[in-house]
Formats: structure tokens, C-alpha cells, sequence
């Protein structure tokens, strides 16, 4: 069931980075920083469509996911147009999730308010 | 536990269990919550190719939407409180890098819409799309080199 791969995979993907949080003293940035570059390597070496295939938006929707459809793209591009393709496939491939991050983010930014933090 | 145990015996011994509870708890937390927003993904990318959507175009419309609900969520400050549940399960999702976009937009708002907004947004977003696209051209000279 899809659906349930998707639960299992996407969880364990976010177990790994809480593990690396909790164990060392890597913070959130660098853990998204680590995971996207080895969505990249992943995806160059053909393992993480494979992850696709099994787990959907378990694989797909992780951060480590951007990492392998920019891998992705660059080889769909380098296929095509030769060497130019490493640099025109990522950005292009990464495009509508690059966009949409800006221009939702933005939007939101513009139209709500921080709430006023207390924490102690 | 033992009643009698000291003072000093039981620094010791909260030192060494409670963070491993702690630990247990957080990467329990992070599974539900990375394991349920990927799922609710799912959905809405079956739904879409139920709808008669191509696999690729689904995958795509599929992250936009994610994307839309963690800055949505975000601006309504309901994702921080995930974040603080969920720890990297609501860290990790395409949802939470859109949430690393909003949230610092928000606060520093008020160092204006250029450097504040403009700028603050990529606090984190800025460096996890540097190394993608750097790691994605050195890997993609290396296919080109050697493939």
C-alpha cells in the first residue's frame, strides 16, 4: 500500500536527521545543508529514484528529495545538450519548488504577523 | 527508584536516563509527524493522478501544494508548534523548508521589506539551495566526465 510506504519511508528519513541532531551537535540548517547535498549524490548514482519508486512522497517530499530532482535534472539536461546540461538541469528541474517557496514565503511574510513570543 | 538514593546519586542518575528518554521521545515524535506529512503528500498526489494528472506533473503540483501549506501554516503560527512536537520530522519535509522561509521573513520584518523580508528569507533556505546547486554541478561534470 502506498500509503503506507510513504508513512514509513518519510518517517525514517526524519528519524535519521533527529538522530544526527540529538547525537551530535549539528544544528537543523546544517542537517537540511547534509541532507540535500546527499539527495544530490544519491540521485547521480541512480539509488534515490529507486527510494522514489518504492516510498512516493515518502522519498519525493524529505528535503533529501529536492537534492535528487536537482541530480535529476542535471542528468536529463547533460543527456541532452552535453556539458552545459550541469548547469542548466538543476535549477531547471528544481524550478516550481524554488518558486513556489519564494513566492508563497514572500506572500505569507508580507501578509501576517509574528506572534508577540514569550518564552521563557 | 530508590528512595534513599542521594543527592549527588541521583544527578548521576538523571543525567544518564532522562536524555536518553528524551531521545527516544524525539525520534518517536519525529517518525509520526515526517512519516504523516509525507503520507497526507501522498494523498494529494494519488488524488491528482486519480484526477488524470501525469506521474511527473503530480509529483510537481504535489510539492507546490506542500510548499503553499507550510508557508500557509507558518503564517498562521501553527507550524512553529509542530516544529517544537515534530523536531526534524516537521523540519526535514519540502513544508518545513518553505517554514524556514516564512518564519525569519516574518520576524524581521520590521528591518524592512529589502533587507528584512528580502533578505531574512534565505536564512536557511540561501545555504540549502548554495550546496544543492554547487553539489549538483560538481556531480554533474563528474557524470559527464566519467558516465
Amino acid at each position: 500500500m502506498v500509503f503506507i510506504r510513504a508513512f514509513l519511508l518519510g518517517g525514517v528519513i526524519c528519524v535519521l536527521a533527529q538522530i544526527l541532531i540529538d547525537l551530535t551537535k549539528i544544528t537543523p540548517a546544517r542537517i537540511m545543508v547534509i541532507f540535500v547535498v546527499t539527495g544530490v549524490v544519491l540521485g547521480m548514482l541512480g539509488i534515490y529514484p529507486r527510494l522514489v519508486e518504492w516510498g512516493g512522497s515518502g522519498a519525493t517530499i524529505p528535503i533529501i528529495g529536492f537534492g535528487n530532482v536537482l541530480a535529476k535534472g542535471v542528468i536529463e539536461d547533460i543527456e541532452k545538450k552535453g556539458l552545459i546540461g550541469a548547469f542548466s538541469g538543476g535549477v531547471r528541474a528544481g524550478a516550481v519548488g524554488i518558486a513556489s517557496a519564494v513566492f508563497f514565503g514572500y506572500i505569507m511574510a508580507i501578509v501576517s504577523k509574528p506572534k508577540i513570543k514569550n518564552k521563557s | 527508584m530508590d528512595k534513599k538514593m542521594t543527592r549527588k546519586e541521583y544527578m548521576q542518575w538523571s543525567q544518564k536516563e532522562a536524555p536518553k528518554t528524551r531521545k527516544g521521545k524525539n525520534m518517536l515524535m519525529a517518525f509520526l509527524i515526517g512519516g504523516t506529512i509525507c503520507t497526507i503528500a501522498q494523498i494529494i498526489n494519488s488524488f491528482l493522478l486519480s484526477a488524470g494528472m501525469v506521474q511527473e506533473d503530480a509529483g510537481t503540483v504535489t510539492t507546490l501544494i506542500m510548499i503553499f501549506l507550510g508557508a500557509f501554516l507558518t503564517g498562521l503560527n501553527v507550524y512553529d508548534d509542530i516544529g517544537r512536537i515534530g523536531g526534524a520530522g516537521a523540519a526535514i519535509p519540502v513544508t518545513g523548508f518553505a517554514n524556514s522561509i516564512v518564519s525569519p521573513a516574518m520576524e524581521y520584518k520590521k528591518e524592512g521589506y529589502v533587507m528584512g523580508v528580502g533578505a531574512r528569507m534565505f536564512l536557511i533556505a540561501g545555504p540549502v539551495l548554495v550546496y544543492g546547486i554547487v553539489a549538483s554541478i560538481i556531480c554533474g561534470i563528474l557524470y559527464y566526465l566519467f558516465a
